[in-house]
């Protein structure tokens, strides 16, 4: 059997999650799978900052909100195309997360945690305050027109936004991989793992922790500005301290320190609240309390470990297959 | 006590006071540390050597003395600019990387070298990868060097104790210092990789070309590697010399006996 690099087995991947859904969902499914993709790299961004840079936000919605903002107020005052708003959410919540960064050098731990709680009950709030309600729409929020697929294709406006989304989360999602596999990445998780000796090593406690903050909430802020481009929508409600936690379940159903990780935490934040509905429209909030708990017990690391741990079992089973030894 | 003012010493301790609350835990200590020299810093338990180590690497901040490196004052320098000017250190107790595997735990002492930022990272521009590549044979070197091939590939927190206390070593070898600060360094190891450790640590002044700093308690590997002993009591300096004037040295047979510790003969 030839020896196949794992970077094929993730093209494959992306191949097979950008053509299967235009042929086999539905429009609906094809918005969920949207979604999919807005929350696995909002919790990417998530990711970066508790799971690699061992700082707890509990208030990343809040960038998420900033960056869906962005998009809409430029979408809906200047008629900016929605393909230039990333950028400029990319920039506005990436400056909002290096000011808070700059706290986040002083508070440790808990306290920071109660700082981004704070943010993220506050962003309602002043997304309907009175004095912006020029541009936010205050309790109304924002409409835009959804996108049509560009150059006459033959797709819905669904399947484009769809695939829009997609090609911009790999990007960022290869992006971040490498982030984390350098010298930036070793030094975030030298600061995670032993701050002192990191710094003795010459890590620039200071710098590394705000910069993380910073791009962890540009990666979350572009999601956000995906999401106000699918869904179509934007209003204060959308965006409050519940959206911060669901992003959070993410990073902990998926694994906090992992890259694949987002993407679980991201299929299990869209769909398993649904499922749970299904199964008892009576108490579907205890139904998804159980399937949480029942995740975290048979995961405790998050399932991409366990799911890593599985696909090595199969690769070793078929290196064992061809006589060589596992590793 | 001897101490031959030395001339253009490597780094130079001044009058290094340190207290914490009531404890005085370094009490005015002066000495040199010459190039190329290896000099032992031993004293009982509680006596302020670790402390030193602190003061040196500016993890505490003393008020009274000065630590000087090459005739520039360290006093005040963030942390993190000591590895470039050329200290290295290990820690008591080990501070590795936990999560990390041998590899890129030494990796990190690499990382005051490298220029690159979060968006050429990101992006793997070339300029990464001849950092990556530069950094990954100087890694390399040192795995071969400290017999840890085997485990380059494996993570730190699962290595047996002696193993880690030579991670670390190599994570600060990396680095290039001028100076190495060795903080008990044979702590976990028996008899035979004691003497190994001996000769390790005079093959590395020799192969690094530079001045070491030993914290120990094995007093045997002290006086028979280093060129200079310096030892402490309750914070001050009772002696400083050969480590042939140290071992009697009646302060220092005092400081010890009087202690039940181990007595200072080899
Ligand atoms: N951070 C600190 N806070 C308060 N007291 C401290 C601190 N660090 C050291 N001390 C005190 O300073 C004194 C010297 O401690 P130090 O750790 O330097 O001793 P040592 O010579 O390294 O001992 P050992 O051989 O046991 O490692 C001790 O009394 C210790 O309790
Ligand atoms: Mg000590």
């Amino acid at each position: 059997m030839p020896n196949i690099p794992p970077q094929f087995g993730i093209f494959l991947f992306i191949v097979a999650a950008a053509v299967l859904p235009l042929v086999f969902a539905s429009g609906y499914q094809t918005f969920q799978l949207t979604m999919v993709v807005i929350y696995a790299l909002s919790v990417l961004g998530k990711n970066l900052v508790t799971g690699f840079g061992g700082q707890v936000s509990l208030g990343q919605g809040a960038f998420y909100a900033v960056g869906a903002y962005t998009a809409a107020v430029l979408m809906d005052q200047w008629d900016v195309p929605y393909w230039a708003t990333l950028p400029i959410a990319a920039i506005t919540s990436g400056l909002v997360g290096l000011m808070l960064g700059l706290p986040a050098l002083r508070l440790g731990g808990l306290y920071l945690a109660l700082v981004t709680f704070a943010l993220a009950i506050s962003v309602p709030q002043l997304l309907k305050y009175k004095a912006f309600e020029g541009w936010t729409g205050g309790v109304q929020g924002i409409v835009v027109s959804k996108p049509d697929a560009p150059f006459n294709l033959p797709i819905s406006s669904d399947s484009w936004i769809y695939l829009f989304s997609l090609a911009v989360g790999v990007v960022f999602f290869l992006a971040i991989t490498n982030l984390v596999n350098s010298r930036i990445g070793r030094a975030l998780k030298a600061i995670r793992d032993q701050p002192l000796a990191a710094e003795a090593m010459g890590v620039e406690l200071a710098r590394y922790k705000t910069l993380t903050f910073g791009v962890g909430a540009m990666v979350t802020g572009i999601g956000g500005a995906l999401s106000a481009i699918a869904v179509g929508f934007v209003s204060p409600d959308s965006f409050t301290i519940a959206l911060s936690l669901t992003l959070f379940v993410g990073m902990v159903v998926g694994g906090a320190s992992s890259i694949s990780g987002a993407i679980y935490g991201a299929l299990f934040i869209q769909f398993i609240p649904n499922i749970a509905e299904e199964i008892s429209k009576a108490i579907p909030g205890v139904v998804y309390g159980v399937i949480l708990i029942a995740v975290m017990f048979f995961a405790p690391g998050g399932l991409a470990g366990v799911i890593a741990n599985q696909l090595r079992r199969l690769r070793a089973a078929r290196v064992v297959g061809t006589g060589r030894a596992p590793s | 006590m001897v101490a031959a003012p030395m001339a253009g010493a490597l780094m130079r301790v001044d009058g290094v006071e340190m207290r914490f609350g009531g404890i005085v835990a370094l009490a005015g200590v002066s000495f040199d540390v010459g190039h190329r020299e290896i000099c032992g810093l031993i004293g009982p338990n509680g006596s302020g050597k670790t402390t030193m180590f602190n003061c040196i690497s500016g993890f505490y901040r003393y008020t009274v003395g000065d630590i000087s490196f090459e005739g520039t004052s360290l006093k005040g320098l963030p942390r993190h600019r000591m590895i470039e000017l050329g200290i290295g250190r290990t820690f008591q107790n080990v501070a590795l990387f936990r999560s990390m595997t041998v590899r890129d735990n030494m990796l990190v002492g690499y990382h005051f070298r490298g220029h690159t930022g979060f968006l050429a990272n990101a992006l793997r521009l070339p300029a990464t990868r001849r950092e990556e590549a530069e950094a990954g044979r100087r890694a390399d070197e040192l795995i071969d060097l400290l017999e840890l091939r085997d485990q380059a590939n494996l993570p730190v927190g699962g290595l047996p104790f002696g193993w880690q206390k030579r991670v670390e070593l190599g994570r600060a070898l990396i680095a290039g210092p001028r100076i190495l600060l060795l903080d008990e360094p044979a702590a976990g190891l028996n008899h035979g990789e004691v003497d190994e450790l001996g000769e390790l640590i005079k093959r590395l002044r020799a192969h690094f070309d530079l001045s070491i700093l030993l914290v120990e308690h094995h007093m045997s590997l002290v006086m028979r590697v280093s060129d200079r002993v310096v030892a402490l009591e309750f914070g001050r300096k009772i002696a400083d010399g050969t480590p042939d004037q140290v071992q009697r040295d009646p302060e220092v047979i005092r400081a010890y006996l009087g202690d039940g510790d181990e007595a200072p003969h080899g």
